[in-house]
């Protein structure tokens, strides 16, 4: 088993708006994203359990074949900079999938 | 090769700075527009709620001094999207004093179009009952009447169409109030006979600057050239360089969905697209796909102060008081609670913070805690400041003598790092409105102003 951070290029969390947050998985190297596609790991259910989230709080799970990338788009509890917000950018929220094992 | 039009991105954000010379060297080609974004709404809520600004006057009239001189001298458009950070009146009204100061001081005169972006509380209303408002996704609440009156300061993210005006009337420089991101490099493309498919994803790419090369950052400046079929990308400064793979990943960036883009009035599909090196560090990008939506729509956005706060910063190092952190905390608020017991519950909130533990996920937390020290910051957010400040004054007192059980360091719980150690931090603000609003006519308003 090899943890999704040692595949990836590039691993990082962003707002997309003030109201979601969306996860980027980049790889620079075809064979590397079709075997973590094919390995099926990455679904919504598993976000929705690592992010302690309820499965209607993930927008969008798609596949991008052309830029060998995953996008996921999780809801945020509270929006960002509003009180008991932790992220105001969301820019450290990608930690907790660094460690899914492929 | 046929001719293109080539637009300039300084950089990601006005007053973010960039080197000077890759800059100036682009000017060795003919370039019909400099287009730079000078908004988010990533640093939160209060700079459109409290009408400030995410960078430095100093540094916005830094960056706007290189441009217009360069965007005068070969008259050429120099487009500002989402002026002075969140677009709204007071910000562009900041932009368009900088630019006067700077014309002045150049001794020099300019065609300047300024489009506002604000909206009345009332025209959000109308709106709103007549059932033309929708939330942006699932989890933002339906709006409602007290919202709209809550939130002073309302804009909305205007397409490519006043753009286009302001272009049509031959203005030198072009100040847009809150914009769709790449709708400024949008317009250019547009008015240049471009594709709008095309365009709008050029746009997407170069309003963050040099974000889309390697090494990526926002304070550097990217190059992009539309033709009738395709457009190509390259970085400017010669220590970076554009990859299909990088280009191709930033047009995910910041999106919450890889291939579909929503903007104003249309859709961006982008599924087909191809990116290839064209030439050494150019990325060249085709099968752009834009869909007009069947009704137009804005995003409307909108921030209202909701509270006052006071925070503390301090460390913790012994190891008895950390095994019960939590614990201590909650009798901590329930003494606080006692002590002011004629206060309603209602009217303040007591949040704690443990950095070096989960203070970044909170409940999302999967790691379990191991460490020596823990950064706590704790504030309190009352419906006014003096409520705040003495709060806060109270939990941090309590706190810090709090005789918790099997406790040794009988003279204090917390290192404060500063004197004082309560931190008045002023208004607080949510984003109260992130709506779309139908429309039927643009509502943008452009101001023609000579100077």
């Amino acid at each position: 088993m090899v943890k999704l951070v040692e595949k990836a290029k590039i691993l990082r969390s962003k707002n997309a708006g003030p109201f979601e947050i969306t996860l980027d998985v980049l790889f620079d190297d075809k064979k590397i994203y079709e075997e973590v596609k094919d390995a099926g790991v990455i679904t919504k259910e598993k976000i929705a359990e690592i992010y302690n989230l309820s499965l209607e709080d993930i927008h969008h799970l798609v596949y991008f074949d052309q830029a060998l990338g995953i996008k996921i788009t999780i809801a945020r509890k509270i929006s960002s900079g509003g009180p008991g917000d932790r992220d105001v950018y969301g820019a450290q929220q990608h930690a907790p999938l660094m460690n899914l094992e492929i | 090769m046929q001719k293109g039009i080539k637009i300039i991105s300084p950089c990601g954000i006005l007053g973010y700075g960039f080197p000077e010379q890759p800059f100036l060297d682009a000017f060795n080609e003919k370039i019909h527009g400099i287009v730079v974004d000078a908004g988010s709404t990533d640093a939160g809520p209060h700079k459109l709620g409290a009408n400030v600004s995410i960078v430095s006057r100093r540094a916005l009239k830094k960056d706007l001094s290189i441009i217009l001189q360069k965007g005068l001298t070969h008259r050429i458009p120099v487009i500002i999207g989402s002026s002075g950070g969140a677009g709204a009146k007071k910000h562009v009204e900041l932009t368009v004093e900088i630019v006067r100061e700077i014309l002045a001081e150049l001794n020099t005169h300019a065609r300047i179009g300024i489009i506002w972006a604000d909206f009345k509380q009332q025209t959000i209303i109308d709106a709103l009952k007549e059932g033309r408002i929708t939330p942006l996704s699932s989890n933002i609440p339906n709006l409602t009447i007290e919202t709209i009156l809550d939130t002073k300061t309302i804009v909305a993210q205007m397409g490519h169409e006043p753009i286009l005006k302001a272009l049509r009337q031959r203005c030198d420089i072009i100040l847009c109030g809150r914009s769709y991101d790449p709708s400024p490099f949008a317009a250019l493309g547009i008015y240049h006979g471009m594709d709008p498919g095309l365009s709008y994803h050029l746009g997407k790419i170069l309003e963050c600057g040099a974000l889309c090369a390697e090494p990526g950052t926002t304070k550097d400046g990217i190059l992009g050239t539309l033709y009738r079929d395709s457009f190509t990308v390259q970085a400017l400064n010669p220590m970076r360089k554009c990859t299909p793979t990088s280009v191709a990943a930033h047009t995910f960036y910041e999106k919450e969905h890889p291939f579909i883009l929503h903007g104003p009035g249309f859709k961006l599909n982008l599924e087909n697209c191809e990116f290839n090196e064209a030439g050494d560090g150019v990325i060249e990008v085709r099968n752009s796909q834009y869909i007009a939506d069947d009704e137009m729509r804005i995003k409307l956005e909108g921030a209202r102060k909701i509270a006052y706060r006071t925070f503390v910063i301090a460390g913790i190092r012994d190891p008895l008081l950390i095994n019960q952190l939590e614990e201590v905390e909650k009798e901590v608020v329930r003494q606080v609670r006692n002590y002011f017991a004629e206060i309603s519950v209602n009217d303040y909130k007591i949040n704690f913070y443990h950095y070096g533990k989960d203070a970044v996920l909170g409940e999302q937390e999967p790691s379990l805690f191991f460490g020596h020290e823990i950064g706590v910051m704790f504030e309190v957010l009352a419906k006014d400041q003096e409520l705040a400040n003495a709060i806060c004054a109270n939990v941090r007192s309590t706190f810090l003598h709090f005789g918790y059980v099997g406790r040794k360091s009988t003279a204090g719980n917390l290192a404060f790092p500063f004197a004082p150690s309560d931190i008045e931090f002023g208004p607080v603000y949510e984003f109260s409105i992130y709506h779309l609003m139908r429309i039927t006519q643009d509502p943008f308003l452009l101001e023609i102003v000579e100077v």
